[in-house]
């Protein structure tokens, strides 16, 4: 069970949050460059996000 | 939230990394290939591509910094409205971000699981991020060049998520998964999107050459296969040295 516990001193709850709010940050970060729809950010980020094969037009 | 601010330290050095190797990478392989995709765009021998309605800017950029050669055509793309040296500098910005942002869900993942990890581990879990994030997605909808022909925008985006997030959930049910149960569940939710089956437009017939198209996939997918690995080693040296404890 909790490997964060018994390897060092973090709780798991830290752990957890820790993780959690990692992954809405990249979620939030994934999204806008990705996959938002306002014109100047779809013209930025255009050549990226066809690279990066996210659907774009 | 030491470790908060530590995950976020290791996502950023790893994903600046591979934002910056990939963007070096694109400018001599993707991008010469958009630009040239662009150039039929506006009088390409299809109109396909342009049905769904996506509204470029080019109305704005009049008088602005156009220097594509795509001019004149009343239809080049929307980013028109950026000089050469600004579409690079948004690229390579764009493409930051697009490293950082998947280092945190692979720190965040990662973190989770209470797996070890160092550079070499790092490797697999950027190789899952890999099949999670872009096979699985390209598997149904393939990279497409501007002015390709493609279903509803919303519906494609929606697909693309679903099949990234499903992929990388059985990804990780068939690593750690304690039982049976556990890893047939997470391969039938990895499945789920592809039976439904991904949008695409009600006939073929895009502005852009298939052969141009098909150079265009295979480039990408293997860009990324590579941004993915330096952002998976990355990550993995990283979250070694400033999370010791939990790798």
């Amino acid at each position: 069970m909790n490997t964060a516990v018994r390897k060092g001193s973090v709780s798991t709850t830290e752990t957890v949050l820790a993780a959690l709010g990692a992954m809405l940050l990249g979620t939030f970060l994934l999204f806008g460059v990705g996959f938002a729809q306002p014109q100047v950010l779809h013209d930025a980020a255009h050549d990226g996000r066809h690279s990066f094969a996210f659907p774009c037009h | 939230m030491a470790l908060f601010r530590r995950l976020i330290l290791a996502a950023v050095a790893a994903g600046a990394l591979a934002g910056t190797t990939v963007s070096a990478v694109q400018q001599v392989t993707t991008v010469p290939l958009i630009l040239e995709a662009e150039r039929y765009e506006g009088d390409g021998p299809a109109t396909a591509g342009h049905a769904h309605g996506h509204s470029h800017s080019h109305d704005i950029a009049a008088g602005d910094a156009q220097t594509h050669g795509d001019a004149g055509t009343g239809d080049a793309h929307g980013h028109a409205i950026f000089a050469d040296a600004e579409r690079l500098g948004f690229t390579v910005l764009a493409n930051l971000m697009v490293g950082v942002a998947y280092a945190l869900l692979l720190g965040a993942a990662w973190l989770l699981t209470g797996a070890p990890m160092d550079a070499r581990r790092g490797l697999l879990w950027g190789a899952g991020g890999f099949v999670a994030f872009t096979l699985a997605p390209a598997v149904g909808l393939p990279p497409e060049l501007p002015g390709m022909a493609g279903g509803e925008l919303a519906a494609r985006q929606l697909w693309w998520m679903s099949a990234a997030v499903s992929a990388a959930a059985g990804l990780l049910a068939l690593a750690f998964g304690r039982n049976r149960l556990v890893v047939a569940a997470g391969l039938a939710i990895a499945a789920l999107p592809h039976l439904v089956g991904a949008p695409h437009a009600d006939a073929f017939g895009g502005a852009p050459p298939p052969e141009l198209a098909a150079r265009f996939a295979a480039l990408s997918i293997g860009v990324a296969a590579l941004f993915w690995l330096v952002l998976g080693a990355a990550s993995g040296a990283m979250l070694r040295r400033l999370l010791p404890a939990q790798s």
